[in-house]
């Protein structure tokens, strides 16, 4: 299992090939902060995201923050939320506004798995609760949009080495979910006839 | 009992409450740390390694910044020990603890989790219609109070599972339903962490016993060698599921199981899991009747 670094948003789409299911990596340079009301304006609601999405990182979170100005926020506390209620927002993620990374915790259910491997998009998954970690790795909150959704909004990230990440389902069409579960499903009927 | 002596102890309660909400959110029990180091050590699998290492690493720099080990401040849960003769009436006691709440959210500022249910909106401070949430006891020949936080995270929360067993499922049945609700709960819930189960007493009753077992310091043992047999049991069975840190595969899925247990009704076998996630908070604290307070005296 490599290390990888990896600088986002990306514009080699190589950057994303090279990450296989279970690789640890590290990422610099910019990400989204993301989240279910977030999702639900762009797509179910039909608003254009004033962001550029493009070879984007996107984080499942809703962080604690402290706001110091209009538009301007100081970070408290920033976590990440569990992926799975988000899952059906990845294609057209993908589709309309190139979007190349989804990162939360607890992974994302096999439908997934297709709509990555057709569009190039990786799934990291982050340890869920260290907070105290992350938020040191988070340096600064460069852009709020939507604020009226808070802390729903759309936020931007200067991150400085945000991680370790796994890879929980590359772009090859693996999902370390997938095969945990298929391992467990087979050990459970050991278990239960040993009962 | 005089109008003073009441006042003061409900503001003692109300200190105390304030006090253990954030000191819970921040500093993480030693026996937590400790079995999480142990897991640490016996993990395998390199991505459950790398997610261990990473929790670490998380509550050093929680410990080190003064900030909360997790960014989700949770439910409030009490559970809350009344001694026959301590001078403060529970209804008091709730008030203490409902004000606390409030301020430690207000004061530190905390995130503030609490919603209507139908409405989605914000009710207050981390309190509303029936928040905080209070597990009483009450003991009697004593004059004391203990109280006990728990904030309890949503991602853990929400992998909550119910089965009414019927008794030809045995305590077979029982077993199966633990092992399948924690392989279905996979990473969501932020393992690994400490699995509380309830069985006997009634369907609500069950869920309540669960919440109890999670809140139990980790590794005892219920008092019923009976019992007991069984939380040794299925916490070996558990972590051959491999299911793993954060879901990502590996030795350690849980850290405990815990189980409470009410004697039942002969054609009842109700079987509750609650999930509480590595981050699994709690701090305590004695009240004298004099209103004399002793933190870290965990019951
Ligand atoms: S499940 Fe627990 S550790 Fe995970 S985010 Fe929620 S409170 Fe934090």
């Amino acid at each position: 299992m490599a290390v990888h670094e990896v600088t986002f948003p990306i514009t080699d789409e190589r950057e994303i090939l090279k990450l296989r299911a279970g690789d640890e990596v590290v990422v610099q340079g910019h990400i989204i902060g993301i989240r279910d009301r977030t999702q639900v304006r762009i797509f179910d609601q039909g608003v254009e995201p004033p962001m550029d999405l493009r070879g984007a990182f996107l984080l499942h979170t809703a962080p604690g923050v402290r706001k110091l100005a209009e538009g301007r926020y100081e970070k408290v506390c920033i976590g990440t939320t569990t992926s799975a209620r988000m899952v059906r927002f990845t294609e057209p993620l993908g589709t309309q506004y190139g979007v190349r990374a989804i990162c939360g915790k607890g992974g994302f259910p096999d439908e997934a798995i297709e709509p990555m491997q057709r569009l190039g998009m990786v799934y990291f998954a982050i340890v869920g609760g260290a907070a105290a970690l992350e938020t040191t790795q988070i340096e600064e909150i460069e852009e709020v949009a939507w604020e009226e959704l808070m802390p729903e909004c759309l936020w931007k990230f200067r991150v400085k080495d945000f991680g370790p990440l796994t890879v929980g389902i590359d772009a090859h069409g693996n999902s370390l979910y997938h095969d945990v579960q298929a391992r467990a499903q087979e050990k459970l009927k050991e278990l239960y006839a040993r009962l | 009992m005089s109008i003073d002596v009441t006042t003061d102890l409900q503001h003692t309660v109300e200190d105390a409450a304030a006090h253990l909400y954030v000191w819970a959110l921040k500093d993480i029990p030693q026996d937590l740390r400790d079995a999480l180091a142990a897991a640490r050590e016996r993990e395998t699998s390199v991505p459950g390694k790398r997610v261990l290492e990473t929790i670490h690493r998380n509550i050093n720099v929680a410990d080190s910044e003064k900030n909360l080990v997790c960014q989700d401040t949770g439910v409030a849960v009490y559970h809350v020990r009344v001694g026959e003769h301590f001078p403060l009436h529970p209804t008091r006691i709730y008030e203490g603890l409902r004000d606390g709440t409030a301020r430690a959210t207000i004061e530190h500022p905390l995130r503030s989790n609490a919603v209507h249910t139908i409405t989605r909106e914000n009710t207050g401070p981390n309190i509303g219609h029936r928040l905080p949430i209070v597990h009483w006891e009450f003991v009697a020949d004593w004059d004391g109070l203990d109280v006990k936080c728990v904030p309890k995270g949503s991602g853990s929360e929400n992998m909550s599972f119910l089965k009414m067993c019927v008794p030809a499922d045995g305590v077979k049945g029982i077993k199966q339903f633990v092992l399948e609700s924690i392989v279905g709960a996979g990473g969501k819930p932020c393992p690994p962490g400490i699995v509380g189960v309830g069985i006997g007493g009634s369907a609500d009753y069950a869920m309540y016993l669960a919440k109890e077992a999670i809140m139990r310091p980790i590794g005892t043992r219920n008092a019923d060698p009976v019992v007991a047999q069984l939380e040794d049991e299925l916490y070996g069975l558990l972590n051959e599921t491999g299911i793993g840190p954060m879901g990502l595969g590996g030795d350690v899925t849980v850290l405990q199981c815990h189980i409470e247990h009410a004697d039942t009704h002969m054609t009842l076998n109700p079987v509750a899991v609650n999930y509480q996630c590595w981050a699994a908070r709690r701090a305590s604290a004695h009240i004298g009747p004099d209103g004399s307070v002793d933190y870290d005296r965990e019951f």
